[in-house]
């Protein structure tokens, strides 16, 4: 089934009777090409791109839960390419030119809204990092550009300029920024790898790695032991416990970061605005809610829903940064397990497995990368080398110190980044 | 969540400040090699249930204390003074 505007239109007018189910739900087969574990936005993008880029389709996905029931569907949708630092700056830039392709590229409406990034200025310092920053974001062949106080003011006339400790003096905009529907885009990449041929497996849990003689040989499950001559491991937050049944371990941490929405309202915030000095962010969906974040919990949890702390600095931040948010009730909060890394920044490679591949770290920066992690990540499993936007996130750069990628400057404290 | 100081009694979490695992009590020798310093600072055994972790009474007595937390459920199992458990 393809859509269209002509399906739309006739489906309306025959009382939608029409719409299948967007995938299948096969039963698995002994043996695969391929096997990935991991049915969130990069696993599901991951099978997209092995069957459409490489014709690779002896492919499945396992999902110990349901398809998109991770991360891809606890996030606050932003996409954007203002990272910095060499390898970064690459890989985010390629990604967000895949977000530009992606609805047609997936025939799906992933809601895709380049409403563009305020990242909010508040001294001479950060100012100049963010001038560097929006250099290199045109560097890098992506767009950036400085807004004076008159600029920002004429965008977001209703945050408070003149707050006590972090008055507004600008902003750093990125307009090819934005937000897209986070569940869309798993079930986007879901149906078009369905439709091409890999299986996608939910309800199976894998509890085991088979390997022999250092050479992965397959995979235990809950629905039976399944052979494959390629594993990837794409399990976000729960990295290390899928690591650990090939006997590895990883250089990840898991903790909780916390999101909040607000009942829908009238449109009222165009754009993403991000407050770095509150650890705030906040965008405004297309059903109305106000969707907003802050930071980490700050302490290891596998918890998926966050503590009061947090809750209070957030709603601190978001009265100090923009008034008028107090009148909005808080509507939901909930949290995600972010896989962090100790210097912020991911890992696609191999391992020293044969045959067994890694894609983690994505701290609390995943979703922004689900194109580019499934493109890169399907290269490496197709190919057997590293995509070139990838080259650089190695597993063992922590372990030779060679090309750490620390956007923050934090050093190795996993929850810092 | 609150964590009972050996020292202070019962506190509220916003008290503390958080390092990460209690590996950090385990500091190697300068020379003891890349592998080591690996696995000191970065590898993790990130378990999703009993972890072993150093926090700090940071607005409170100052001392480090290595916490034992079921990190799924946040029960606390054990609190320690660091300077004990490394004597």
């Amino acid at each position: 089934m393809r859509f269209s505007g002509l399906k739309v239109l006739t489906e309306g007018l025959t009382g939608n009777q029409g719409w299948g189910p967007h995938w299948r739900n096969p039963e698995p087969k002994p043996e695969y090409d391929i096997v990935l574990i991991g049915g969130g936005g990069h696993g599901l993008a991951t099978a997209h791109y092995l069957a459409k880029v490489h014709g690779l389709t002896n492919v499945a996905v396992l999902e110990k839960g349901y398809l998109g029931g991770g991360n891809v569907g606890r996030n606050t949708t932003i996409v954007r390419a203002n990272y910095m630092l060499p390898g970064n700056s690459e890989f985010y830039s390629h990604s967000l030119k895949l977000w530009e392709g992606l609805e047609e590229d997936l025939n799906y409406n992933v809601m895709h809204s380049q409403r563009g990034i305020i990242n909010l200025v508040h001294s001479d310092g950060q100012r100049d990092a963010f001038v560097r920053r929006a250099n290199s974001m045109c560097g890098q062949g992506d767009d950036g550009a400085m807004l004076d106080r008159a600029g920002v003011e004429k965008l977001l006339p209703f945050l408070d300029f003149e707050q006590t400790r972090f008055p507004i003096y600008g902003g750093l905009y990125h307009k090819r920024g934005g937000t897209a529907r986070h569940d869309a885009v798993a079930w986007g990449f879901a149906r078009s790898a369905s439709d091409r041929g890999v299986d996608l497996i939910q309800q199976c849990e894998v509890t085991g790695i088979d390997v022999e003689n250092g050479v992965v040989k397959g995979v235990q499950t809950t629905k039976g032991p399944i052979r494959a001559k390629k594993v990837g491991m794409v399990a976000a937050g729960r990295s290390s416990q899928v690591a650990a049944m090939a006997g590895m371990s990883l250089p990840i941490e898991s903790h909780v970061l916390q999101a909040f929405v607000t009942e829908g309202l009238k449109p009222c915030i165009d754009h993403v605005i991000t407050y770095g000095m509150g650890h705030f962010y906040i965008s405004q969906s297309d059903k109305g809610g106000l969707v907003f974040g802050g930071d980490l919990d700050m302490y290891a949890s596998y918890a998926s829903r966050g503590n009061l702390p947090l809750v209070e600095h957030v709603a601190e931040a978001a009265m100090t940064l923009m008034p008028a948010i107090g009148k909005a009730k808080m509507l939901r909060s909930w949290g995600g397990v972010m896989d962090m890394s100790p210097d912020g920044s991911f890992i696609i490679d191999k391992t020293d497995i044969e045959g067994l591949f890694v894609n983690c770290g994505w701290c609390y920066g995943g979703f922004k990368a689900t194109p580019a992690s499934g493109h890169t990540f399907a290269h490496l499993l197709a190919t057997g080398n590293s995509h070139p936007t990838t080259v650089r996130h190695r597993l063992d750069r922590f372990r030779t110190g060679r090309g750490i990628m620390d956007e923050e400057a934090t050093g190795s404290q996993h929850n810092l980044h | 969540m609150r964590l009972r100081c050996p020292i202070c009694g019962a506190r509220d979490r916003r008290e503390f400040y958080y390092q990460g695992s209690a590996v950090m009590l385990d500091r190697p020798g300068p020379d003891a090699g890349e592998v080591a310093w690996d696995d000191y600072l970065h590898l993790r055994e990130n378990p999703a249930g009993d972890l072993e972790e150093l926090w700090s009474h940071d607005a409170g007595c100052g001392a480090w204390l290595k916490v034992t937390r079921n990190v799924s459920t946040h029960e606390i199992k054990s609190v320690e003074l660091a300077r004990e458990v490394k004597r």
